[in-house]
């Protein structure tokens, strides 16, 4: 199926749902989903009335911001938002509030196991309200619930680094938990409070080849790797036969597990773009901006990392990062004994502790036990060869230089001891025999 | 008449005794009876006992109490319908208040109509208009200028004792001089622009019409200030205008341009203009010449930076909402949609919308170095007077060149008022217009008074005010 001639370029463009008390420009609830019926968070702003104005909401500046920093972006110092016009019965003026040439946040990053995928740009806009199709006496009818309309929306756009279906998928994940351990948003694909979409083209060359063809509708990180497998396996047999795929947009199908055409080129809307008059220029200074910097939590990355280093082993570590509670509890424990969480963290993750136990707890029940601990390195140091020896290839790994394989390493020292081996001493013990 | 009096006057005799506010709405719904339909002046009505009824229920301690006033048909209000001068808004009611009017309302002051216009705000003559090309109180024959020609009027045949315009290109200065009564274009965010039906956002202002500088000035201090509804409005602290006026005035200096008294200015009124400079000398002021090579490119660039602003803000009206359907937009509307559309347009927005933007910075430049050599800049207001009903209408270009001196202003957004000052050869009013520096109000209120002070054009009305009727 797959032609080694021809390299995916792929990029994806996420759509982030903020969960502000009030919406983008109006002190509207904001809460589309929760709502108990359609139509009651509106105003004349949301609702696009003659004479509305919209006034930014400053929360929602700083939550897309702190997006931004945490893909490490750089913020803009003078930003502004433009107007985006375009004709649909979901959008109350005629146009959506966007941003065009100056977004709030450009030129950013983010780190996979296939390499860095670069961040082209995180900028703020505003969602539309939305159509409800039904039929009412008899008669097929279009409603619009408006609710939705104005809820901020973030959106982030990477360069065409990914490779293929698994690194989308890992770096999709990535950025949602990234997102979800800033508390700015629930990302819950079900309610559409992330949307994905997939830009994908073949190449055979280094060059960006001369056509896109972007895919809508997805709705799950599974989905998303679908439509890539999918598109690959198109846009080869085209490019095969000589031919060039067409420039469009096409949708994703779940039950055929395909995309189909929705909309080409020649089709594309002119959304004549201009700056919205009714919002000044905002202005990010340096001060500001740090100010928002010191606010980012610990994200999941380095929340792994600095498990993994304290003994962690990679996989519980993982599993940690994603549980803000149990996080919290693990850190409690290190702020009382930073030498028991590597033990801690492996009682917690395979439930032989209760997470609802209180740190103190859980510090006093591994004391007691760890009369049984062996921190003595001649006893650990047959351990560790003996690990070393039947994990070559991790070991091969970690000396070209993944370091993060290392908790990995330390998985199957635990393991070897049933989990009595005092991780500072055995971890350092690894190290030093794998330099 | 009643309503000849200034609203502190008014106010004085309501706390007396000596004047029965009632008697006054009476007079004006005298007046809009007998003049509005034949003239076009408004476009929807109050019903007197309703006014009447309000009146009977305000606190006599607020700062309007039952002062009068019509809205330009472009501000939203809940009582009454909205229509911008358009048959596509015709049954559209506001659920809530434009900012302008809350204000005005807490103050104690009567809503009595919704004045005529050209529709959306697009023309200078309020001939543009779906419920009938307003005509000039001082003459029915000549149009009676726009696009906030409806409320000028209103003044002039005291239907209310002030009114509230809307000036984007000239919409509150062009009627004003020919009606004979002062109009104020505010400093772009002096005024809340929430609840006005926008035409270009980046140069709409919300301003008064009265019939004397000390009446702008007690309307500008009930309206002006930050609105947390519209971002573009400004923190600047409100000075106490009534105050300023009537401070004594200052010797300033007035900045006078050759460029703008160039060919297609009427000579009567380029020497009206010059006359009115004459005066403020004998008044103190110093006159000195400033150069502004300006006006016909500032022209050009506001006819692409309003029309580009339209299209994208009357494109809510696709007919989904709002009734009426997108054929109900006038020749004139449909003109302005295509040429900002076009100018957006992706391969032409560099030559034509970006160049303007760069037009605007250069306008401000400019401004600010006419500036550093004076206070306040004189110049005319229109370049003709009123042109017969229909003669702008059939030509878009004329309609356009009328905001031939306002433009400028609208896009470095300054304030400026316009002063009656003196009558044509035709019998027709005259207005120049001082143009001041960003949030100085207080100067061009308290210039315009001190001359007010001096001169009695603005006490003239229309002939048929008049006739008994």
């Amino acid at each position: 199926m797959t032609d080694t001639k021809y390299s995916p370029v792929i990029g994806a463009e996420i759509h982030i749902e903020l969960k502000t008390k009030s919406k983008m420009f109006c002190g509207c609830v904001n809460n589309p989903f929760g709502a108990d019926k359609p139509n009651i968070y509106t105003c004349p702003v949301c609702l696009g009335l003659p004479g509305a104005l919209p006034v930014p909401n400053k929360k929602a500046i700083e939550d897309c911001l702190l997006i931004g920093l945490a893909l490490n972006c750089k913020i803009a110092n003078v930003s502004k938002f433009d107007r985006k016009h375009y004709f649909y019965p979901d959008l109350p003026k005629g146009y959506q509030i966007s941003q065009y040439d100056e977004p709030f946040c450009q030129n950013g990053y983010l780190e996979t196991s296939q390499g860095r995928v670069g961040i082209t740009r995180v900028h703020m806009e505003e969602d539309t309200a939305k159509l409800l199709h039904s039929t009412l006496d008899g008669k097929k009818v279009t409603l619009v619930d408006f609710n939705r309309s104005g809820v901020p929306l973030v959106e982030i756009v990477t360069e065409p680094d990914i490779k293929n279906a698994e690194q989308a998928k890992e770096l999709l994940k990535k950025i949602r938990d990234i997102v979800r351990a800033l508390g700015v948003s629930d990302c819950d694909m079900e309610k559409g409070s992330m949307r994905l979409e997939c830009n994908i083209s073949l190449t055979e060359s280094s060059s960006l080849p001369p056509y896109k063809v972007e895919v809508k509708n997805i709705n799950s990180f599974r989905y998303f790797a679908n439509s890539i497998t999918y598109e690959i396996a198109r846009q080869t047999e085209i490019l095969s036969a000589g031919k060039l795929p067409v420039q469009e947009t096409r949708g994703y199908r779940a039950d055929t597990n395909s995309t189909v055409s929705q909309r080409t080129k020649e089709e594309a809307a002119d959304y004549r773009y201009f700056p919205e008059p009714d919002i000044p220029p905002l202005l990010f200074p340096k001060a500001y901006t740090e100010s928002i910097r010191a606010r980012l939590p610990l994200l999941p990355s380095d929340r792994i990392s600095s498990l993994v280093t304290q003994g962690v082993s990679q996989k519980s570590a993982e599993l940690i990062a994603k549980n803000e509670s149990l996080a919290n509890l693990l850190s409690e424990i290190g702020a009382i004994d930073a030498s028991l969480i590597a033990h801690a963290a492996n009682l917690l993750v395979n439930k032989k502790i209760s997470s609802r136990e209180s740190a103190s707890t859980i510090v006093d029940t591994i004391r007691r036990s760890n009369s049984s601990r062996i921190s003595d390195p001649s006893v650990l140091e047959p351990i560790v060869d003996k690990v070393i020896k039947d994990n070559k290839q991790v070991v091969f790994e970690y000396q070209s230089g993944k370091l993060g394989v290392l908790g990995y390493l330390m998985s199957f020292v635990m393991k070897e001891t049933s989990g009595k081996a005092d991780a500072k001493i055995a971890s350092e013990l690894l190290k030093k025999k794998l330099k | 008449m009643l309503l000849d009096r200034q609203i502190t006057e008014l106010l004085a005799g309501y706390r007396d005794g000596s004047i029965d506010p009632v008697l006054v709405i009476e007079e004006a719904y005298a007046n809009i009876k007998a003049h509005s339909q034949n003239l076009n002046t408004l476009i929807s009505v109050v019903d007197k006992e309703k006014a009447l009824k309000e009146l009977s229920l305000l606190d006599k301690n607020l700062p309007l109490y039952g002062i009068p006033y019509v809205l330009k048909d472009s501000y939203v209000t809940p009582e009454i319908r909205t229509t911008c001068a358009s048959k596509l808004l015709d049954d559209y009611v506001s659920p809530y208040s434009a900012t302008v009017h809350q204000k005005l309302k807490n103050a104690g002051a009567i809503l009595l109509a919704k004045g005529n216009q050209d529709a959306w705000g697009h023309g200078a003559s309020t001939e543009n208009s779906d419920y009938g090309m307003g005509k000039n109180p001082y003459d029915p024959e000549r149009v009676v200028g726009g696009s906030s020609g409806g409320p000028a009027a209103a003044v002039a045949l005291r239907m209310c004792s002030f009114a509230i315009g809307e000036d984007t290109g000239g919409s509150i200065r062009n009627p004003a001089a020919w009606n004979n009564i002062l109009g104020l274009r505010v400093t772009y965010g002096r005024v809340s622009r929430y609840g006005c039906v926008a035409y270009a956002s980046s140069m709409d202002t919300v301003g008064p019409f009265a019939k004397s500088a000390e009446d702008l000035a007690v309307v500008l201090g009930i309206i002006a200030g930050l609105d947390k509804y519209d971002a573009t409005s400004s923190p600047e602290p409100v000075p106490d205008y009534a105050k300023a006026i009537s401070t004594p005035l200052k010797k300033l200096k007035i900045g006078i341009a050759d460029d703008m008294f160039g060919p297609g200015l009427d000579s009567e009124i380029a020497k009206n203009t010059r006359a009115f400079g004459s005066v403020l000398e004998s008044m103190g002021c110093q006159l000195t010449s400033v150069s502004l090579p300006i006006a016909e490119v500032a022209l050009a660039a506001y006819y692409i930076i309003a029309p580009s602003e339209t299209s994208s803000n009357l494109a809510r009206y696709d007919a989904v909402r709002y009734g009426g359907t997108r054929d109900l937009f006038s020749q004139e509307t449909m003109r302005r949609i295509m040429i900002g559309s076009y100018d957006l347009s992706s391969g032409y927005y560099d030559a034509y919308y970006r160049k303007a933007l760069k037009i605007r910075t250069i306008l401000i430049e400019t401004f600010k170095q006419a500036f550093k050599q004076c206070d306040v800049i004189l110049m005319p207001e229109n370049p003709i007077m009123p042109p017969k009903l229909g003669d702008l209408i059939s030509d878009p270009l004329a309609n356009m060149l009328a905001d031939l001196y306002n433009t400028s202003v609208s896009l470095i957004g300054s304030p400026a008022i316009v002063v009656p000052s003196g009558f044509h050869a035709n019998g027709l009013p005259i207005g120049v217009q001082l143009v001041g520096q960003k949030f100085e109000e207080a100067t061009l209120l308290n210039l315009a008074h001190a001359y007010q002070a001096k001169t009695s054009w603005h006490l003239t009305k229309p002939a048929i005010l008049e006739k008994k009727v």
